[in-house]
């Protein structure tokens, strides 16, 4: 059974929908990401989930209970705010102990939990600091282990590593999954970074206007989009108008620059039909090939590099292909053995049908 | 560089020379002669410019002198006590009820008081609360009292409603303050945390809100010490303060270095407590950045 689960939430502002007809389960010890643009209402999900908004339809209940009228104070959820919420009149030590005071254990065990959540946490020694005198990464930490002392069922952690730099947040990233496999917790992240959310999640669920849009595990995600907005919103995607035509009563996918082939045959089973479409397909599903130069498998076509990005791991190229109405993004490693190609080089690509994905229009 | 400092210092000295040039005219100067005055005696018509202690002497031994010190020392204190008490909701109020598009009529709406005079507000309260006053007749007509109350008019208690009521947008403005700096989800995380939106009260929005308490206290209680003008109009004999002492010294006794001894313990008093406040607000305010 899940342990949470939501059916049928709508939350109104005055006369805007936040957020239309949510129906979730979230399981025991799963780590769970809310993945959507600014304003698609992850984070009013998220402070629903916490009690401090309240559906004007649907049920929320948490461990099969209700929450219907249940405070935030009596959930068995705490929250990692955005801005953490540090007490900045209190120490460190007093604020991850904050929400002991009601608990029925004796000052020495609270100590003794206080220490125990600041070593989780990776805060040893740091009790009796104060604590507006900890910088972002720390006071990540304590937001973290404040909340983590309670041993809510839930943890929910609003955009917990926006405010960090790009070092630390991916840190804070293995840190975070590593702490949720030990503690065993199930956590709800929002995030609006699709590579964290692919990083962290055993399943996402991507947002857009209000609506769950996509429910599915990372990999599904981004090898089978089921709309063209989640396609786009997760990694990068070229994105090829093209046609869908019956010929000896299979279907062939028309697409300029990259000629016309039999639909993949689990395309097929996907419900296409003859019209125009959209063909997705992965900067990582295009390989450039030196000229003159042979992959064994696979579908060939010529273009012109017209820019690249180089990343030191990886070169991003744009590729014009001969009759194509706008260029195509590849993905390359960069290996030794592989030169980068400059701006005007005449390149093969070769590319996999099986790696194309279908949107079809309208 | 040096020289490029040095001009740059010179410049801001030219500009609060004028300022400064103020201060010390209009504040030193006179504080200095007060101190002067206050070692110096009253001979008759002339002033006997021997230093001495003769004046502390005296204003510390007669306990007339005392008994209007400890009485202003009550009023204010109960002032500011009353004040600030009826100024935290208010802020409050302000602070987290208040749409935020209008705080700044509500705080507008606060100063109103301020449209008329201080002594015009004073002599209103002579009205409210005469003999025959508004207060009165209005408790008389109720039929709530047979005969007018006597003790709100002309006594200890006239003065402190008065100064509360003259004070109150003083401590009402830092307190909102306070309270505005307060992260809101600061409450949030203590709700999350198990507490009740009370006790997420003094837990949080208590704690951080007292700077500006703190402040308050400062604001009222200073200026209320060395009142005149309130204690004259409404206090009678019995509400008499140290300014009223100080001011009959100078004016009427003849006997200005008696009255500037008065006035220099007087300021020694609210310097003492008003470094206590200030020690307590760098406590509360340990913590923040």
């Amino acid at each position: 059974m899940a342990l949470i689960s939501l059916t049928g939430i709508d939350k109104f502002y005055g006369t805007y929908h936040a957020l239309r007809g949510i129906d979730l389960d979230i399981a025991e010890g799963e780590f769970f990401s809310l993945l959507g643009p600014s304003g698609c209402g992850k984070t009013t999900l998220l402070r629903t989930i916490a009690g401090f908004e309240h559906p004007e339809n649907g049920v929320l209940t948490i461990d099969g209970q209700n929450m219907k009228g249940v405070g935030p104070n009596r959930r068995p959820t705490n929250l990692v705010f955005q801005n953490y919420a540090i007490f900045p009149h209190l120490t460190v030590a007093e604020n991850v102990g904050f929400g002991l005071r009601r608990s029925p254990l004796s000052r020495a065990d609270k100590t003794k939990a206080v220490a125990e959540a600041l070593a989780m946490a990776g805060l040893d020694g740091y009790g009796p600091r104060a604590a507006h005198a900890l910088s972002g990464g720390q006071r990540q930490r304590v937001a973290l282990a404040r909340a983590l002392i309670l041993k809510p069922k839930v943890l929910l952690l609003d955009e917990p590593l926006s405010a960090l730099d790009r070092k630390l947040r991916e840190q804070m990233q293995t840190e975070l999954r590593r702490l949720q496999r030990q503690v065993g917790i199930t956590f709800i992240l929002v995030t609006h970074d699709q590579e964290e959310a692919l990083i962290m999640s055993d399943r996402i669920a991507v947002m857009f206007d209000g609506r769950i849009a996509q429910l599915d595990t990372p990999e599904g995600l981004y090898l089978r989009p089921n709309s063209r907005a989640v396609g786009e919103f997760i990694g990068l995607m070229n994105l090829l108008p093209g046609m869908l035509r019956p010929e000896d009563g299979r279907l062939l996918a028309d697409i300029p620059g990259l000629g016309a082939i039999p639909l993949p045959p689990d395309l097929v089973a996907h419900g296409a039909a003859p019209g125009p479409a959209t063909f997705g397909l992965r900067p990582e599903s295009l390989s450039l090939m030196s000229p003159g130069g042979a992959l064994p498998t696979g579908q060939f076509v010529d273009g012109t590099v017209t820019e690249r990005t180089y990343y030191g791991d990886m070169t991003y190229y744009e590729v014009a292909l001969d009759g194509a109405p706008d260029p195509v993004t590849c993905s390359m490693k960069n290996l030794v053995s592989r030169p980068v190609l400059e701006r005007g080089a005449r390149t093969r690509l070769a590319w996999e049908p099986g790696a194309l994905i279908l949107f079809p229009d309208g | 560089m040096a020289d490029r400092q040095r001009s740059g210092s010179g410049r801001g000295m030219l500009l609060i020379s004028g300022p400064l040039l103020y201060a010390v005219v209009m504040l030193a100067a006179p504080m200095a002669a007060i101190l002067v005055f206050s070692f110096w005696t009253q001979d008759f018509l002339n002033i006997d410019t021997t230093p001495t202690w003769a004046n502390y002497r005296e204003a510390f031994s007669d306990p007339i002198y005392r008994e209007l010190m400890v009485r202003s020392l009550k009023i204010s204190a109960m002032v500011t006590a009353i004040t600030v008490l009826l100024a935290f909701p208010v802020a409050y109020f302000i602070s987290f009820r208040v749409r935020p598009e209008r705080k700044a009529l509500w705080i507008f709406l606060v100063t109103i008081p301020f449209w008329t005079s201080y002594l015009i507000r004073v002599f209103l309260w002579k009205v409210i609360l005469g003999y025959n006053g508004v207060l009165n007749s209005a408790l008389i007509g109720l039929g709530v009292i047979d005969e007018p109350l006597t003790l709100i008019l002309y006594n200890f208690n006239a003065v402190v409603i008065t100064l509360a009521h003259a004070f109150a947008p003083f401590a009402i403005l830092p307190i909102f303050v306070a309270l505005e700096r307060i992260d809101r989800s600061l409450l949030e995380a203590a709700l999350d945390l198990g507490e009740t939106r009370l006790s997420a009260f003094f837990r949080v929005t208590l704690p951080l809100a007292m700077p500006g308490v703190v402040g308050a206290c400062l604001i009222v209680f200073i200026p209320t010490i060395g009142d005149y003008v309130t204690p004259r109009l409404v206090g009678g004999p019995g509400g008499l303060m140290i300014a009223n002492m100080i001011q009959t010294q100078f004016l009427k006794l003849n006997n200005a270095p008696l009255g500037a001894a008065l006035a220099v313990i007087a300021m020694g008093i609210v310097t003492i407590l008003a470094l206590v406040f200030l020690a307590l607000n760098r406590r509360f305010l340990r913590g923040r950045s």
